[in-house]
């Protein structure tokens, strides 16, 4: 039926790898989607010298938000978080394969992004996050 | 009889091909509904042959668009059985229609301490209004629950009216649910309370047929988008005494009767609250699209939605998962909310999507009620009067392969 629900997103969908809560954890952040009150939370357990050691995601959102998410967070662990301030809405994309998506889609898709920069840049609630970089 | 192909080749959007070479299946008319032919030439027409600003014109077309303006107007009229077009007001839709009733009338009758009494399945332009005068003028806002079966607990209301309220602010058809409330039983109610009634017809007027003068509504607000009329223009109905006594909302040309330097005096009913110019050829287009349904008759349109959303609630039970919110039977709207088990709404609606089929996903503006069925998002099919048993085949055909896709 479809490209947009290729075996990847479904199977990231379906068996997340990174779902859960981290307690105790460095660093948490949350935010979301207020067109379809999608919510995602993000933690983080960081080594004194600012590697990503675990990294988890919770909440809810449609596969594309959650397949998105679970991707993302297998991305940044064992990265330096300061260089996690310059990733991309490309990145992203690049993550879950697609070439282009739809705004409403592109929303679901960058969800995870925008509470991980957000977090970062301590300005949560704002899609302009997901356009800095540094 | 109700002839569906007649009335689809009057919507030249829903039979052309779509990318998958079926023709559109659309379902979302709770969101806006499509226009037919009638309602595009209606607008077109006044743009090409007597497009000019109403009122104050002595020249030959700005009569003609008056006449068409003002005549709109009647038809309106006709169509709720007013009993004046002193009673219609031209707003932009339901949310500017109630945001004026809440400033006029809200701000001059309603002190610290009074109540308003609404309803847990309105939808946020029948809801926010009230919170933002609640929040300036410390009035207390009331909540009529919602019962497991999407109807309203009334014997809440019973109560709440023992309160002594100024207002109940209802809609008469939950876009979400389905539900329609008992206003026949419920505005003497409010009125033996003391209360004025406001009924959000967003949902009810376009769907069945609505009598002022029976409901005794006292504020009754709609769109024309959703009626088969262009967007941008809208309809409040209040009973004259009310509107009569309330003060302008917005302030401008059209509103006035004199102006001086530094004061002014208002105009007539029903300029009063027709500050500037108004969408007048969407004004034009209601009023065909209120003879397009007066032609088909509101009691088969009605009788042809209620069939259908009978038949697409009694398929749609057999999607393995599916939940349905709001009443299964019944007197209800053709709006039907449901989950799936285990799947986002937002990806059941871009599934069908790709097959043509237009469902909404999301909170459609009403998030408080979602929060009581503790969901955070629906999708929902709603249906009117050019649509098919076919278009229910399609939607419960696709929502099928999407279960197989998500097992």
């Amino acid at each position: 039926m479809d490209d947009l629900y290729r075996e990847v997103i479904l199977d990231h969908y379906k068996n997340p790898q990174y779902r859960g809560e981290l307690d105790p954890h460095d660093l948490s952040f949350e935010d979301e989607n207020p067109l379809c009150g999608d919510h995602l939370r993000i933690d983080l357990r960081v080594d004194e010298d600012g590697t990503v050691r675990e990294a988890l995601f919770s909440g809810h959102g449609c596969a594309i938000s959650q397949a998105s998410a679970d991707l993302l967070v297998e991305s940044i662990i064992g990265k330096k978080i300061d260089s996690l301030k310059t990733m991309t809405k490309e990145d992203v994309l690049d993550l879950l394969g697609f070439d282009e998506l739809g705004p409403v889609r592109l929303k679901c898709a960058l969800l995870s992004l925008k509470v991980l920069k957000g977090g970062l840049y301590g300005i949560s609630g704002s899609d302009e996050v997901i356009d800095l970089e540094e | 009889m109700f002839n569906t192909q007649k009335i689809l080749n009057d919507f030249p959007i829903l039979t052309r091909p779509g990318a998958n070479g079926l023709p559109l299946c659309y379902l979302d008319s709770g969101a806006t509904s499509q226009r037919p032919n009638q309602v595009v030439a209606a607008a077109a027409r006044f743009y090409t042959e007597i497009n000019a600003n109403v009122h104050r014109g002595v020249y030959r077309i700005s009569e003609e668009a008056t006449e068409a303006y003002e005549s709109a107007r009647e038809k309106i009229r006709a169509f709720l059985n007013a009993g004046s077009t002193r009673e219609i007001i031209f707003t932009s839709g339901t949310t500017e229609a109630i945001n004026l009733v809440a400033r006029s009338w809200g701000a001059k009758n309603l002190n610290s301490g009074d109540r308003v009494v609404v309803t847990e399945f309105e939808h946020h332009s029948n809801l926010v209004p009230w919170q933002m005068l609640a929040a300036e003028k410390e009035i207390v806002l009331d909540v009529i629950p919602v019962l497991d079966d999407g109807t309203l607990d009334l014997d809440v209301y019973r109560e709440l009216l023992k309160l002594g309220p100024k207002l109940i602010a209802v809609s008469g058809m939950s876009n979400v649910l389905g539900t329609i409330p008992p206003l026949e039983s419920m505005i003497p109610a409010a009125h033996e309370a003391g209360a004025l009634v406001l009924v959000d017809g967003a949902q009810l007027v376009p769907h069945l047929k609505t009598d002022v003068r029976v409901l005794d509504a006292d504020f009754l607000v709609f769109s024309g988008h959703k009626m088969l009329a262009p967007t941008g223009i809208g309809v409040l109905y209040g009973k004259e005494t009310l509107l009569k006594e309330m003060p302008p909302f917005f302030g401008g040309g059209d509103m006035i009767r004199k102006v001086f330097l530094r004061s002014f005096t208002v105009a007539d009913l029903p300029y009063k609250f027709e500050a500037g110019t108004k969408p007048i050829a969407q004004a034009v287009g209601l009023g065909a699209a209120i003879d397009y349904l007066n032609l088909l008759g509101m009691d088969q349109v009605a009788a042809h939605e209620h069939e259908l959303t009978l038949r697409a609630i009694e398929s749609l039970q057999a999607v393995p998962g599916l939940t349905i919110y709001g009443p299964l039977g019944g007197n209800r709207g053709s709006a039907v909310s449901f989950t799936i088990e285990g799947i986002h709404p937002h990806d059941i609606a871009s599934l069908l999507d790709r097959e043509g089929i237009c469902v909404r996903a999301g909170h459609h503006c009403a998030m408080p009620i979602h929060d009581r069925f503790r969901i955070p998002a629906t999708t929902r099919a709603s249906f009117y009067l050019y649509n098919t048993e076919a278009d229910i085949e399609r939607l419960c055909s696709g929502l099928k392969k999407v279960v197989s896709i998500f097992a």
